[in-house]
């Protein structure tokens, strides 16, 4: 899990994102080395799935730039963009919308293939038994349909298809925040196990301060747009520097009676402190 | 409780080798009538000289308006001619024309309407034009206009007909189209590198191939209706030739000495047109089976209804107690259990926590104690007992008066709680003058009383807001306020905190456990998330699969838990685990269990 510390292999530098008059990110910047995650937490509104979708191309920057592996892709051309398709990937928190209801498993995982510009039909369906079987899906799912899988098997297909072509990078979109809990410990582990023998690197997006901090190398607090505290995941729950930070943590709900109670007293010192000033 | 409960994975339905779409229609009883009809008609007309057995223009004046008799299966018309001859020839006109207009109609209207939908800005704008053109124009007229130019051409007139018809279909592939444009599939594929053609072809077309067959089903019979109108206004094929139309114009002259004449022509197209109805309708559902849910009947669980009540006496110390508490849903004649045999007493002043995943049948618990359940779900068996008085749950007119009184209940989404058409002010002025019959403007005070109560901070302006001007937390607080108004002495809450921010959701518990201390009132809490249960509730009833696996207070539920299943899902909460190392899952905890 050694990071190359050389170059990142994305690196974002002054992003700024206008939607009409409002500013969505004001001048994010961060990086992310190969084979590393980074977590990205912040609140509705915190423009967090927007810095995933500028680097997937789906919405402009004012300015600023996305360094992918030393070349800028903040503007690519379409055509650069759909070759990007190849290294850069998505997995969506809705594991419902995010598979076509109309399409098999395999073939939905073969499309990805097809642009990898892997033709041979036996490599495609060897590749495909392959990745099904690195999930944990048994081996007959790729001639079903999605509306026969549960939301976490359909998550973990979901997953499958964004590393079957061996991207180098995968943006997650609040992957598990549609699951429940013992699901979403199922997906958590693949998403690491996958990371160890791929060496692919995550850009985790969540609002969940946990989660982010159990996955992610490096985490990103985000409020309103603007970066307001960086960090190893155990250095920002253990000592937050932003008061931002220490609000979000303080009212996050621990699953301890005890705990939570002092924990709570804190939160309501901290709310009264910020009421008064 | 007990630990005998079985905690299973659920395992992936196995389907049997799927029929394919042919098969599938055929298997249908509609879609067989409409195949078997469409493909003799389409056989007929292909072969109609070589069929026929008479010449359908051999007139014999000797055997006129006979009725069907051995020589003659259908009769003769007026001129001696053979019905059934004459009605075979006639139906290559009418199937040519069909084909004709229907693969204009094809054509044009789906790739204009797809291209519509899945492009949009000017391209949608401009097809737009186009479509709305065409439909301004008087198409009767047209079609005459078109038949004098051309010389009574049937083709260039069906071929103007599938031009008409292609305005109507675009329409609804556009519709169709921009309803799976935006979905997350055809995003990640654009993500992945697929061309726009290959989304198309891949993605879109797969998925709205429902409606266009519906939609050109509709214009098949419709075109029949054309074709055969035409020919009846003496437009198209001219007599003595026949044709399906021109023979219905022949039985409306004899229609009052030799009725028989109209019903084998008119039979005719009358099950043309039903059968490409029917065969559109076969042929969506067949493709929709193909990838959702079917009705495939299933064992059926019997005895839900006998023998379920559980003999457990009510606990009368509690606000409310609830036994045997049983809900069923019920597809095709298969009934399925959701809760089954549950008990539950929820003390007075107490936070009851009901924490479960998806499909436990947690929040269903609570909807059934106000008779809300959902259409197609029902209680059939269950009593409750509430402030002195036993009721039964299966009987939703019984519970109707304690809604909103006594028992109150704040939602998940807050937003969708509110009506937005009317302002906040109005919202809870509305529920006050339900409860107690008193002025406006004494309303509207005990309204703007009950927002104070929730620490809403400009309660005037507030007052005056849409449900869409206010935030998430607001809408909450506003929920709340409007079900603590009628000072009921039990709320129900469900997952009223999950669709919030962390930071808010924190204030909202807060003002929650105020306002039940504050009222002295019993509350039961619906939830998934576990840090939710230990920070608000004193007790918790953990339910997995409709079954309620243990009850115990939070200390205990926590410190202790005494089901696997609980142990598991505790153990699966990142909350605990070391950072980056496996987060041990159920089915890791149910092998070290069972060891």
């Amino acid at each position: 899990m050694s990071a190359n510390t050389e170059t990142p292999l994305l690196s974002v530098r002054g992003l700024n994102v206008y939607f009409g008059p409002f500013q969505a990110l004001k001048n994010i910047g961060f990086d992310i080395p190969t084979g590393t995650t980074l977590g990205l937490v912040g609140e509705s509104g915190s423009g967090k799935t927007t810095i995933g979708k500028v680097i997937l191309g789906q919405v402009k920057a004012e300015s600023g730039s996305v360094i992918y592996d030393g070349e800028d892709i903040t503007n690519a051309s379409r055509s650069r963009r759909r070759g990007l398709g190849r290294d850069i990937q998505v997995v969506f928190q809705d594991p419902y919308s995010s598979l076509n209801p109309t399409r098999t498993i395999g073939q939905t995982l073969s499309e990805p293939l097809m642009m990898a510009g892997v033709t041979s039909r036996t490599d495609i369906r060897r590749r495909i038994k392959e990745l099904l079987d690195i999930v944990g899906m048994p081996a007959d799912t790729a001639d079903r349909y999605p509306f026969e899988f549960s939301g976490g098997q359909r998550q973990r297909v979901a997953v499958a298809r964004a590393v079957i072509a061996k991207p180098r990078l995968v943006v997650c979109d609040e992957p598990v925040s549609a699951l429940d809990l013992s699901v979403q410990a199922q997906v958590l582990n693949l998403l690491n196990d996958l990371q160890r023998e791929l060496s692919v690197s995550f850009l985790f997006i969540s609002h969940d301060l946990t989660v982010v901090r159990h996955v992610s190398h490096r985490t990103i607090v985000l409020y309103k747009g603007e970066i307001v505290e960086e960090g190893d995941g155990a250095q920002i729950q253990d000592a937050p520097q932003h008061a931002y930070t220490r609000t979000l943590l303080a009212a996050a709900p621990v699953p301890d009676p005890a705990r939570q109670r002092e924990k709570r007293q804190r939160w309501r010192e901290m709310r009264q402190a910020q009421l008064n000033t | 409780m007990t630990d005998a409960v079985q905690i299973d994975t659920p395992a992936v339905p196995r389907v049997a080798g799927r029929p394919n779409l042919l098969l599938s229609i055929l298997l249908r009883p509609l879609g067989l009538f409409s195949v078997l009809w469409l493909s003799i008609v389409v056989i007929v007309a292909v072969f109609a000289h070589q069929i026929a057995p008479y010449d359908p223009m051999q007139q014999n004046l000797l055997a006129i308006k006979q009725y069907p008799s051995a020589a003659h299966l259908l009769g003769t018309d007026a001129f001696g001619r053979d019905i059934l001859s004459r009605l075979i020839v006639g139906s290559s006109g009418t199937i040519l024309g069909v084909l004709q207009a229907l693969s204009v109609a094809a054509l044009l209207g789906i790739s204009l309407g797809v291209v519509a939908g899945y492009f949009g800005r000017w391209v949608d704008r401009a097809i737009g034009v186009y479509v709305e053109i065409i439909m301004a124009l008087p198409n009767i007229i047209i079609l005459l206009v078109i038949l004098t130019i051309f010389q009574r051409n049937m083709s260039i007139a069906m071929i103007a007909v599938g031009i008409i018809g292609s305005a109507n279909t675009a329409r609804i592939i556009r519709s169709a189209t921009l309803g799976v444009r935006n979905e997350l599939y055809i995003e990640a594929a654009r993500i992945t590198g697929l061309s726009d053609l290959a989304i198309i072809r891949r993605h879109i077309i797969p998925r709205i191939l429902g409606p266009i067959t519906v939609q050109l089903s509709i214009f098949a019979a419709i075109s029949i209706l054309i074709q055969t109108g035409i020919s009846f206004l003496g437009l198209g094929v001219q007599p003595p030739f026949p044709s399906w139309g021109g023979m219905i114009l022949e039985a409306s002259v004899a229609i009052n000495d030799f009725p028989w004449l109209l019903v084998p022509s008119g039979l005719t197209v009358a099950i043309t047109i039903l059968a490409f109805g029917l065969l559109g309708d076969s042929v969506r559902d067949s493709l929709a089976a193909r990838w959702t849910h079917t009705s495939t009947p299933q064992k059926q669980r019997a005895g839900f209804r006998a023998g379920t009540t559980s003999q457990q006496a009510f606990d009368d110390s509690a606000a409310l107690s609830v036994r045997g508490l049983t809900i069923v849903t019920r597809k095709d004649g298969v009934e399925k259990a959701l809760v089954e045999d549950l008990n539950f007493d929820l003390a007075a002043g107490e936070i009851l926590g009901i924490a479960g995943e998806s499909g436990s049948g947690k929040t269903l618990s609570s909807l059934a104690v106000l008779g809300l359940l959902p259409a197609g779900v029902e209680v059939v068996s269950g009593q409750m007992r509430f402030s002195s008085k036993t009721y039964d749950l299966s009987n939703t007119r019984a519970l109707r008066p304690l809604r909103g009184q006594q028992i109150a209940m704040i939602f998940q989404e807050p937003m969708a709680a509110l009506d937005p058409c009317f302002t906040i002010g109005h919202h809870l002025v509305e529920v006050i003058r339900r409860h107690t019959p008193m002025s406006r403007a004494e309303a509207r005070a005990k309204a703007i009383e009950a927002l104070a109560e929730v620490q809403i901070a400009d309660v005037e302006t507030v007052m005056k807001k849409y449900p869409h001007q206010i935030s998430g937390g607001m809408a909450q607080r506003v929920g709340i306020a409007r079900a603590l108004i009628p000072a009921p002495q039990v709320l129900l809450a469900d997952e009223p905190t999950t669709a919030l921010d962390v930071t808010v959701q924190a204030e909202i518990l807060d003002l929650l456990r105020e306002s039940q201390k504050k009222r002295k009132m019993s509350v039961v809490f619906v939830t998934h998330d576990w840090g939710v249960v230990a920070d608000i509730c004193d007790r918790a009833m953990v339910m997995y699969h409709g079954k309620a696996l243990e009850t115990a207070s939070v200390e205990d539920i926590f410190a202790r838990p005494s089901h696997a299943y609980t142990r598991a899902l505790l153990a699966a909460d990142p909350h605990a685990a070391p950072i980056g190392e496996r987060l041990p899952t159920i089915q890791d905890m149910l092998k070290e269990g069972s060891r």
